[in-house]
C-alpha cells in the first residue's frame, strides 16, 4: 500500500497509437539499458576473438592495401592531391563504421526473438544500442589514420575539431538505416540475405576509393542522394584538408533526414506488432 | 486504488501473418487484383475482456491451454498492442514470462546480473543497491566472474530467477516460470511469491498449479476461449474450473486437445478390471484406479514426456507422474495409450486428472482438469483427509519405558 501523494501515473497500452510515450522519452528511460547492451556487444567482440584489435586494424589495413592497388596503380584515380593511401584510409575509416553498424543494427531484433517476445522494453534501444560498439572500432582504426599522418609528415589543421559533428552524423545515418532493416527483418528474413550485396554496392556507390568529384552533372547529384557521399567528402574536409564538399552535402543531409524521419516513423509502426510476427 | 485497468480489450491474431518478401508480393498482388479478399484466416485470442485490480491485491488467473491467458499478461506488460480496448497500469511493471532472458553465455554472472536487470527495467543504481542481495540469494557468488555458458543449467536458472526476485517493481506479472527447475527451485519461486503477496505488491499469476494460486490469489479469472467465465474468491473459481473437466472420467467421453504435436482424445479412469463389477462400474473407496490415456502423436518429438497428475476438488496435487522417471519411451509418430495404475488410496471425494505433455525444452500441453472423477464410499466420519493408504501399524507392548531423568 502506498501514501496517496506517492501515485504513479498511468502507462496506457491502447490500439490507439497517440497513447504510446514519445521517442526522446523512450530512449531516456532506457538510457541505461541502451549502455548495457553497448557493453554486452563490446565484451562479446572482444572476449572471444584473442586477436582482438588485430583483426579491428587488418580489415581497413587490406582494403586500403588492395584500393592503392587498383584506383592508384591501375586506374590511376586522383585523390585531390593527397596521398592516396591516407586519402582511401579516412574514407575506409568512416565507411568501416556505417556498414558494421548498419549490419549489426539490421539483426539486432532477430537475433534474440526472447527479447521481443518476452519482456517489455523500449524497442528502439536495440538498434540505438547497436550503433555504440562499432564506435571503439573506429576509434581504434583512427590511430592508423595517425600513423599514416606521421609517415606522409601531414600537420592537421583546425578542421579535425569539427571531427565530433560528422561522426555525429555518421551515426545517426547509420540509424536511420538500421532502424528500417530492423524493423523490415523482424516482419522479412530476406533482409539477412539482402545484407552483403546491399554493404558491397554500397560501397562502391560511395566515395570511399575515389573522390566524389570524379563524377559531375546529373551523376554527382545521383550519388550525393547517398548519404555518405557528402559525409565522406565532409570528414576528409575535415581530417585531410581536401576542398568544402559544398552542394552535394546539403543533398546528403536532405537525404539523411528523410532516411532518419522515415525510418523512425517506420520503425514506431512496426513495434507494435514486434511480438505478435518475430 | 486501482493500479491496473483492463478495459475491454480484445487482441486478434492473424495467422500466417510471419512471411517472407516473395509470399508479401505475392499477397499484395492478389490484394490488388481481387480487392477485399482476406487471405489469411484469423483468431481472437481475448475477445472484450475487462478487469481491475486494487493495489496490493493478488490476482490468479486460471484456464485451458489457449484460453488467452499469456495474451493477458503479454498486453499487461505492454510486450504487444491490443487490436482494440486499453490496458492502463500505474507505475512499474514487471513481467516475468520468462526468466534470463537476454542473458548471454559469453558474459560473466557479474555482467549478467547488470544486463539482465536493465532489460527487465531496472536502473543501474538499483542493480548496484541490491547486487549484493541478488548474489546472495543466487548461491553462485564464488562463479561470480565465471562466463555463464559454464554454468550448470541449475546455476543459471537460480541466478536469472535471482535478479527477476529482487525487481521490486509495483505490478509483479508472473507466467509459468514455475514449469522449469527442480523442486528446490520451484520452491524458492513460489516462496518468493508468497513474501511479494506478504509485502503488500500488487501480483497477476498465472499457473497451473491450483494450489498455490489458491494459497497467494484471493480472488480468480476463470478464462475460456478468450473471455472471461467467471472471476471471484479463488477456492471458488477453482473448485468449479475443476468441476468442468470436460467429460466424467467414468463415462471416458471424448475430449479432443490439440497442442503442438500431441492430440489427447480420451482421458478415462476406471476400476482396474480385475475388481467384479466390470469396467464402467463407479469408482470405490478402497478400488485400484487405472487411468487410460489416448493421444496421437503427429510428428517426430525427441523426448517427448508425459506427466498424469491428480488433483482434489480444491486444488491439492496429490500424484505427479512423470513416465520418464520410471522409462524412458521412444514416441514415434502414431496412436498410443497410456495406462497407469493407481492404488487404492485417494480418498472419497472429486477429483480431476490433470495431463502434461512436453520435452525438457518445451511445453506443448498443461491441462490441470483434463478429466474428471468422484471416488465414492470411504469414511464418512474422516473425510478431510485425501489419502487413506491404511498403512501397517507394528504395535509392540513394552515391558516398562525408561525415563531419562
Amino acid at each position: 500500500m502506498r501514501a496517496a501523494d506517492d501515485v504513479p501515473e498511468w502507462r496506457v497500452n491502447s490500439a490507439d497509437p497517440a497513447s504510446r510515450e514519445g521517442v526522446v522519452a523512450s530512449l531516456w528511460r532506457a538510457r541505461d539499458l541502451i549502455g548495457y547492451f553497448a557493453l554486452r556487444d563490446l565484451r562479446v567482440r572482444y572476449k572471444q576473438a584473442a586477436l582482438g584489435v588485430v583483426w579491428v586494424l587488418l580489415q581497413p589495413i587490406a582494403s586500403v592495401a588492395l584500393f592503392t592497388l587498383v584506383f592508384r596503380r591501375v586506374a590511376n584515380i586522383s585523390s585531390q592531391g593527397i596521398a592516396y593511401p591516407l586519402f582511401a584510409l579516412v574514407g575506409m575509416t568512416v565507411w568501416l563504421y556505417f556498414s558494421t553498424a548498419v549490419v549489426r543494427g539490421s539483426e539486432v531484433l532477430v537475433e534474440s526473438p526472447d527479447l521481443i517476445t518476452k519482456v517489455s522494453f523500449p524497442r528502439i534501444a536495440a538498434p540505438a544500442a547497436a550503433m555504440l560498439a562499432p564506435l571503439a572500432d573506429f576509434a581504434v582504426s583512427f590511430v592508423l589514420v595517425i600513423v599514416l599522418f606521421a609517415y606522409y609528415s601531414v600537420t592537421p589543421s583546425w578542421r579535425l575539431l569539427a571531427t565530433p559533428i560528422w561522426l555525429v552524423l555518421v551515426v545517426l545515418a547509420a540509424l536511420g538505416v538500421a532502424l528500417w532493416l530492423s524493423a523490415l527483418n523482424v516482419k522479412y528474413r530476406d533482409v539477412r540475405h539482402a545484407m552483403g550485396p546491399l554493404v558491397q554496392l554500397w560501397l562502391f556507390a560511395s566515395p570511399v576509393a575515389y573522390p566524389s568529384s570524379l563524377l559531375s552533372g546529373w551523376k554527382e547529384l545521383a550519388i550525393a542522394v547517398n548519404p555518405m557521399t557528402g559525409l565522406i567528402g565532409l570528414a576528409r574536409w575535415s581530417v585531410l584538408g581536401t576542398p568544402w564538399p559544398g552542394w552535394p552535402l546539403a543533398v546528403s543531409l536532405a537525404s539523411l533526414a528523410a532516411i532518419m524521419g522515415s525510418g523512425l516513423v517506420y520503425f514506431r509502426r512496426a513495434e507494435r506488432a514486434f511480438a505478435d510476427v518475430i | 486504488m486501482d493500479l491496473i485497468q483492463f478495459e475491454r480489450v480484445s487482441k486478434r491474431y492473424v495467422i500466417g501473418q510471419r512471411m517472407n518478401a516473395r509470399e508479401a508480393v505475392a499477397q499484395a498482388t492478389s490484394r490488388l487484383l481481387r480487392r477485399g479478399a482476406s487471405p489469411s484466416s484469423e483468431l481472437w485470442s481475448i475477445k472484450d475482456v475487462s478487469f481491475s485490480v486494487r493495489d496490493g491485491e493478488a490476482l490468479g488467473i486460471v484456464g485451458r491451454n489457449g484460453a488467452g491467458k499469456s495474451t493477458i499478461l503479454k498486453i499487461l506488460a505492454g510486450i504487444t498492442a491490443p487490436t482494440s480496448g486499453s490496458s492502463r497500469t500505474r507505475g512499474r511493471v514487471a513481467a516475468l514470462l520468462e526468466v534470463g532472458t537476454g542473458f548471454h553465455p559469453e558474459l560473466t554472472g557479474r555482467e549478467n546480473i547488470y544486463l539482465n536487470g536493465a532489460i527487465l527495467g531496472m536502473s543501474r543504481r538499483d542493480i548496484t543497491l541490491r547486487f549484493a542481495q541478488i548474489v546472495d540469494f543466487s548461491g553462485v557468488d564464488r562463479f561470480l566472474d565465471t562466463p555463464v555458458k559454464r554454468y550448470s543449467s541449475g546455476m543459471y536458472l537460480r541466478l536469472a530467477f535471482a535478479v527477476a526476485a529482487h525487481l521490486e517493481p509495483d505490478v509483479l506479472v508472473v507466467d509459468e516460470i514455475l514449469a522449469v527447475g527442480d523442486a528446490e527451485f520451484q520452491r524458492k519461486c513460489i516462496g518468493r511469491m508468497h513474501e511479494a503477496e506478504a509485502e503488500g505488491r500488487t501480483l497477476v499469476f498465472v499457473s497451473h498449479d491450483l494450489d498455490s494460486l489458491t494459497k497467494i490469489c484471493q480472488r480468480s479469472l476463470w478464462l475460456e476461449g478468450g473471455e472471461i467465465r467467471d472471476s471471484g474468491p479463488t477456492p471458488t473459481i477453482v473448485r468449479d474450473y475443476l468441476n468442468s473437466g470436460l467429460a466424467p472420467a467414468e463415462r471416458g467421453h471424448g475430449l479432443a486437445i490439440t497442442s503442438g504435436p500431441i492430440t489427447v482424445a480420451a482421458v478415462r479412469v476406471r476400476p482396474d478390471s480385475t475388481v467384479a463389477g466390470g469396467a464402467d462400474a463407479a469408482l470405490m473407496f478402497g478400488d485400484q484406479l487405472r487411468v487410460e490415456i489416448e493421444f496421437d502423436v503427429s510428428a517426430e518429438t525427441p523426448g517427448l514426456d508425459l506427466a498424469v497428475m491428480v488433483t482434489t476438488g480444491s486444488g491439492v496435487r496429490v500424484l505427479d507422474e512423470l513416465l520418464s522417471e520410471q522409462s524412458i519411451t521412444r514416441f514415434t509418430p502414431g496412436s498410443y495409450r497410456v495406462e497407469v495404475l493407481i492404488p487404492p488410496l485417494l480418498n472419497a471425494g472429486d477429483y480431476s486428472i490433470g495431463l502434461w505433455f512436453g520435452t525438457p525444452h518445451e511445453e506443448f500441453l498443461a491441462e490441470p482438469a483434463a478429466a474428471m472423477f468422484s471416488v465414492h464410499g470411504g469414511d464418512p466420519t474422516r473425510p478431510d483427509r485425501i489419502v487413506a493408504a491404511k498403512l501397517p501399524f507394528a504395535v509392540h507392548r513394552l515391558a516398562s519405558i525408561n525415563v531419562v531423568d
